[in-house]
């Protein structure tokens, strides 16, 4: 399945993009997923063991399925306020 | 009431919005964009959401507010894009009948507003450099000559 991961902040940054999209099998965990990200992303592989994923407006967790909508969020340690 | 907005945040209108003939406290935080911290000047500061996620984050924040407290008035609201130094960045507002309660909802509310809500902030520094800032986690300085040192993505 495709998998459209939406980048921020310094994942944003260090990706040139706001966007990267991945091929993964379908029934792919999101840890399965971020393997993927940093073969295909490899400027923010060495960031993503502290980057959390949200499905919508959810996290999730690495054990947790890729949505069915293939849409993913990467949402680096937060830092509003 | 949640807002995420580009403009400059009004107090007096979040005031009016709480106000109310039951209430007979009301807490208003705000946050300001800070000059120094940690020794290094900053000149201005840049802030990005992740939009739809954020303003899901705030509503479900309000709603557990809620639920925990008996608020009469609630509203927050974060601003985003290009801040320059002493501006607020984000405004909590509670109303209720007695104060304990405003301060201790309102407290809750930037503490984990502070947590779960999908917003960054990036230092534009005094060196000319900018960096992101994401609590525990390195990030590079960089010079503020590329176009991501302008983008405030936005709605």
């Amino acid at each position: 399945m495709k998998v459209r991961v939406r980048l921020f902040a310094v994942a944003k940054q260090l990706a040139g993009t706001d966007e990267v999209t991945l091929e993964v099998p379908d029934g792919s965990t999101l840890a399965k997923l971020r393997l993927a990200l940093a073969a295909e992303v490899p400027a923010i592989a060495a960031v993503l063991p502290h980057i959390l994923f949200a499905a919508g407006s959810e996290y999730i967790t690495d054990d947790s399925l890729v949505p069915a909508n293939g849409e993913l969020a990467c949402i680096p340690p937060v830092s509003g306020g | 009431m949640i807002e995420i907005t580009t403009q400059p945040i009004d107090t007096q209108a979040l005031l009016g919005q709480v106000s109310a003939p039951e209430a007979g406290a009301v807490v208003l935080f705000l946050g300001t964009t800070r000059q120094i911290t940690s020794g290094r000047q900053t000149a201005s500061l840049d802030y990005e959401c992740y939009p739809e996620m954020a303003r899901d984050k705030l509503a479900e924040l309000e709603a557990e507010a809620r639920k925990r407290w008996p608020l009469i008035g609630c509203a927050i609201v974060h601003r985003i894009g290009h801040l320059e130094i002493g501006e607020a960045s984000v405004a909590v507002v509670v109303s209720t009948a007695h104060r304990h309660a405003a301060f201790e909802a309102g407290q809750w509310l930037i503490d984990t507003l502070k947590e779960v809500v999908p917003i960054w902030k990036k230092e534009n520094w005094a060196s000319g450099e900018s960096q992101w800032v994401h609590p525990g986690m390195e990030t590079p300085r960089v010079t503020c000559n590329s176009t991501d040192c302008n983008s405030a993505d936005i709605v």
